[in-house]
């Protein structure tokens, strides 16, 4: 079990969120776009621009400095 | 008369609901927050009318962007008969969040399980009875693209008016259910319009506009007390409603364990692809432009001036065999036939533009725009977002700063406003038409690409010195929606661009024919002199304001009256051109007037000042509106007048000392 950054996973990389770190407002907003702790994500792309990843079927794009925010248990 | 809101995510399905229960001719897009006004349709059951209101599509009914709480004003205090709360069924736990928002605020819900058929195709099983019995609310299935279980939702959500379903609060653990009993306690007395555990839930949330409408000092002072222990249940509350949700979806949804891998992914691959996508961004928007000048102005444009043309004369010659007036004469084949008509013949331009935006907007790929120019609008101070609102743009200014609504900082939301003026309307080509078939007919397209781009690279410079300056601090984090890739509906597409051209005819028919009335009026008088001429009134105003322009090339009284009627509207612009240079509908007078009038350098600088210059009225109006100032309105006004005279002047004297 490894814990890394959102922004260091590869795609196809799968795991599930275990932290967000940054304010309140950020980690709601978060929260009600699905991306809540305990969720499993798949990352799609992640090279340039903000990393897609996929929540149960839906994509979502997240910019990097938000992807650097979200701690990942993989 | 009852009243029934639709509520729900974008994306959802949401306005193609409406739009199957009410039969209105509204669009439906693909990039979130398309919904951004309140729409209103109705429909007929059993012989009785119900309205039915569209509100903003939302993820939740907090208090994070206007939508939200336009949203959520409209369910507590609109006092709606019955909620219908689209859920998207492909992407059901997110969806269930607002449901349970709406649980918690006593609407009276029903549930339209929408995309059923696209659950399927991913292999996600939800049993109905089960969703329905667990939340207390009935469910609907529905696909609402196909309009089935339309009906049985209607039948539904009628039954329901009579037969409110039960109040039943959520639990959220002990210590804030034990704290909800607290506050409710200290609000006993308090009269508001809301379920007291809804306002209780609001305020451990945090949430200020409540705590203002409650004006309770105790409640205050409770609030200030936890805040003071450290206790904040804002997160927590989030969390628990997201526990009631998978209780529920556990024993209701069964999905498989890898997602099934759709058409839209491969597409994506390549869409987004870290090479490619800018390309492909930019190609398309190339096609865009070059697909809309060959059909809409070469193989189309022809026609309906034709048309004009031949109905001018025959107006004329009418009007002469039953001895009217010369001045009525005038007024008609001058000012309406030559001003407006000149308007009127770029509608099949304006029809295709309007079709290709809708044809981007429905395919999906306009979030995948905001996607690809993320990281370039980043560097800017901006983000890709932005980029949304500036596409729309280019239909009209309009919902384009309209647009901006979706953006989460004030910051982002005030630059987004103040470049998208920069984005070319559809109104301005008419004006950039004349001008390209009058010196550049075979580089059509090729100008209008360079011109569209150059505002687009104004707006960009305009961006990253207002987040230099006026809007410093960081942009909103970027967090969006890639929604499945879908076939445009064609339906859909024409009603949209048939709503547009409409608008356009009913312009030109009211502010542009009384733009053109005055303008004639003022070209007339004093009485005697010869109309349009520098001696009539409306000559004197452009002398006036002529030099103005000198530097720019085309300090000519024409030239500054047309300017100055184009903020009334840009159309004006070629209307005035058409009054004052050709008095006749004919367009190739037009024409050969504008070449003996203009260089192929004035022309083009002159260009650069309809591009970048004072928006028209109806965006000024707009801003006024967004910004709630009359300060950004005047900035806004001002501030693009100087830069697109400064552009002008630049292009005419480097352009002068080229030798061109």
């Amino acid at each position: 079990m490894k814990v890394m950054a959102l922004i260091q996973l590869k795609p196809n990389d799968k795991g599930r969120i275990s932290e967000i770190k940054g304010g309140k407002q950020i980690c709601k907003r978060l929260f009600e776009l699905g991306l809540n702790k305990g969720v499993e994500i798949e990352v799609v792309k992640n090279d340039i621009g903000p990393v897609i990843v996929d929540l149960s079927g839906h994509k979502l794009a997240i910019g990097r400095g938000l992807a650097n925010n979200i701690i990942i248990q993989a | 008369m009852n009243t029934i809101a639709l509520v729900g995510n974008p994306n959802s399905g949401k306005t193609t609901l409406f739009n199957a229960i009410t039969g209105a001719n509204q669009h439906v897009g693909n990039w979130p927050g398309v919904t951004v006004e309140k729409k209103v349709g109705e429909f007929k059951f059993n012989n009785k009318i119900y309205d039915v209101v569209d509100l903003p599509g939302t993820y939740s009914l907090g208090a994070f962007s206007e939508d939200e709480v336009v949203a959520r004003d409209y369910v507590v205090k609109g006092n709606p008969d019955v909620v219908i709360n689209v859920v998207d069924a492909t992407n059901i736990e997110r969806n269930l969040y607002l449901t349970t928002q709406l649980l918690e605020m006593g609407a009276n819900v029903v549930i339209a399980l929408n995309m059923v058929d696209e659950a399927k195709t991913r292999e996600i099983e939800i049993n109905i009875e089960s969703l329905s019995k667990n939340l207390g609310v009935p469910v609907i299935s529905t696909v609402a693209s196909k309009k089935s279980g339309v009906e049985k939702l209607i039948e539904k959500t009628v039954e329901c008016i009579e037969k409110k379903s039960e109040y039943h609060p959520l639990s959220y653990g002990e210590n804030i259910d034990k704290e909800i009993k607290t506050i409710k306690e200290l609000l006993k007395d308090s009269k508001a319009d809301y379920p007291a555990d809804w306002i209780a839930i609001k305020l451990l949330e945090g949430n200020k506009d409540i705590l203002e409408e409650v004006n309770n000092k105790d409640v205050e002072k409770r609030l200030t007390f936890l805040k003071d222990k450290g206790i904040d249940y804002e997160l927590e509350i989030v969390d628990k409603r997201y526990d009631f949700i998978s209780n529920i979806t556990k024993k209701s949804v069964v999905k498989p364990d890898e997602a099934v891998v759709t058409l839209s992914d491969k597409i994506d691959k390549v869409i987004t692809n870290k090479y490619l996508g800018l390309p492909i961004f930019g190609l398309i928007m190339f096609i865009v432009f070059q697909l809309t000048f060959k059909i809409g102005q070469d193989l189309l444009g022809g026609i309906v001036e034709s048309w004009i043309e031949t109905f001018g004369v025959f107006l004329s010659k009418e009007l002469v065999l039953i001895n009217a007036p010369e001045w009525l004469i005038s007024f008609i084949s001058d000012g309406i036939i030559g001003g407006v008509g000149a308007v009127l013949s770029f509608i099949p331009l304006i029809t295709v533009l309007y079709f290709f935006l809708g044809v981007l907007e429905d395919t999906g790929y306009m979030a995948r725009a905001a996607y690809i120019m993320d990281d370039i609008m980043r560097a800017l101070g901006l983000q890709g977002k932005t980029f949304i609102s500036m596409i729309i743009g280019f239909g009209c200014n309009v919902p384009g700063i309209m647009a901006t609504r979706t953006l989460e900082t004030k910051k982002d939301k005030m630059i987004a406003i103040l470049i998208n003026p920069f984005m070319s309307c559809g109104a301005r080509i008419p004006i950039y038409l004349v001008f390209i078939s009058a010196f550049f007919p075979e580089h059509g397209g090729i100008i209008l690409f360079i011109l569209y781009f150059l505002g687009i690279l104004v707006a960009l410079i305009m961006g990253k010195i207002f987040s230099n300056t006026l809007f410093k601090g960081e942009s909103s984090h970027f967090i969006m929606e890639l929604p499945p890739y879908r076939l445009p509906s064609f339906n859909s597409v024409i009603k949209n661009m048939w709503q547009q051209v409409l608008h356009f005819i009913e312009r030109a028919g009211t502010i542009i024919f009384a733009v053109v009335a005055i303008l004639w009026i003022l070209s007339v008088l004093p009485l005697g002199v010869e109309p349009y001429s520098q001696a009539s009134l409306l000559g004197k105003i452009g002398t006036l304001l002529a030099p103005i322009f000198k530097p720019a090339g085309f300090g000519t009284w024409q030239a500054s009256v047309s300017l100055a009627a184009g903020i009334a509207a840009k159309e004006a612009v070629v209307a005035v051109l058409g009054m004052v240079y050709a008095g006749v509908s004919e367009g190739s007078e037009l024409i050969v007037a504008i070449q003996n009038a203009f260089t192929p350098l004035t022309a083009v600088s002159f260009m650069v000042m309809v591009l970048l210059y004072t928006p028209c009225a109806a965006t000024i109006a707009t801003v006024k509106q967004e910004t709630n100032s009359y300060k950004w309105a005047i900035f806004i006004s001002v501030y693009t007048f100087a830069l697109a005279w400064i552009a002008s002047v630049l292009v005419y004297q480097i352009g002068s000392l080229l030798g061109f």
